[in-house]
């Protein structure tokens, strides 16, 4: 980091990702922050727990940690949440152990 | 408890009631940082400012030539979206009015860009008519980077994520585009007075 974290009390108030777990428990079954998301704008892949988290704003925006662009913002607002992950290309989300191998066993019944 | 505590509250917004806009209240003296990324810190002699249309550039200055530019000194409420309002703030910028003076246009609308990719949208009458300012100065000393410097939009009749930091480009449009936070739901215009924080309100 070149940000003179001690001088900018906005680089000494970021986050990382797993600052946003707990809302994102909300919307997600799984653990999300273990999840790797590849960033619209540079193409990097990383763990949104390494994503750089700003949560002071009106809502938590969560930025890749490679340019700094936006990957994700979530917000409640009303009962509602609000979630806009058009920084994110793609999300690679680990299915939880206890799910099993993967969709041939878990949808068997439903494809049969 | 809660008795005496929302009667300290009362006492205190009372002489400001009616500069209070529905759903706020003071914060005093404290000037909250409600920042939704890194703060750019652009080199002044990487910094210009520049006013484009849906055509391209029309007008552009540097640091040094927006500095020769005639400055007023303004002292404004501001109301942040999340609640709290500030009393009294004194900026000194450059007006609007001043910065299209020799701009002809038959645009309706403008967005604001900054460093660090922010944007802001409004209808262009909001910045006209000694409504809306770029300022450099606050408090009589240097825009600080976490407030924006070296240079913000003020537009203090609105919400003030419409005063957009860290500003660089104004473009104007015949179109409204929804700039960083009306397109997460928060409302296209943003007037305190009608409590427009979110789009239906
Ligand atoms: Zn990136």
């Amino acid at each position: 980091m070149t940000d003179p974290v001690t001088l900018d009390p906005i680089a000494a108030r970021r986050l990382d990702g797993n600052a946003a777990g707990g809302i994102l428990a909300e919307v997600f079954a799984v653990d999300v922050t273990a999840a790797r998301s590849r960033c619209a704008g540079c193409g990097a892949t990383s763990m949104l727990g390494a994503h750089h988290v700003y949560a002071d704003a009106p809502a938590m925006v969560l930025r890749c940690p490679s340019c700094t662009g936006m990957v994700l913002r979530v917000g409640m607002r009303e009962g509602r949440i609000l979630l806009d992950l058009s920084g994110s290309r793609l999300l690679e989300i680990p299915m939880p152990a206890s799910s099993g191998g993967g969709p041939a066993t878990e949808d068997d019944g439903e494809l049969g | 408890m809660s008795v005496l505590s929302r009667g300290f509250g009362r006492a205190r917004t009372r002489p400001a009631d009616d500069r209070l806009p529905p759903g706020q209240y003071d914060v005093g003296n404290s000037f909250p940082v409600l920042s939704a990324g890194p703060t750019p810190h652009t080199p002044l002699a990487r910094w210009d400012f520049g006013i484009d249309d849906e055509g391209g550039e029309l007008r552009r200055w540097s640091w040094e030539e927006f500095q020769a530019l005639p400055r007023e000194a303004v002292t404004v409420d501001i109301h942040c979206v999340t609640k709290w309002s500030k009393f009294d703030t004194r900026w000194e910028g450059v007006a609007i009015d001043t910065l299209l003076r020799d701009v002809p246009t038959t645009a309706s609308h403008v967005l604001a860009s900054c460093d660090g990719g922010y944007t802001t949208n409004m209808p262009l009458p909001d910045l006209v008519n000694g409504r809306a300012w770029v300022v450099d100065t606050f408090e009589g000393q240097p825009l600080a980077p976490e407030h924006g410097g070296p240079a913000r939009l003020l537009v203090p009749h609105l919400y003030f994520w419409k005063s957009a930091k860290w500003l660089r480009r104004l473009t104007l449009a015949h179109h409204d585009q929804p700039g960083f936070w009306e397109t997460f739901g928060y409302h296209i215009y943003g007037d305190p007075w009608r409590e427009q924080r979110y789009s239906g309100d």
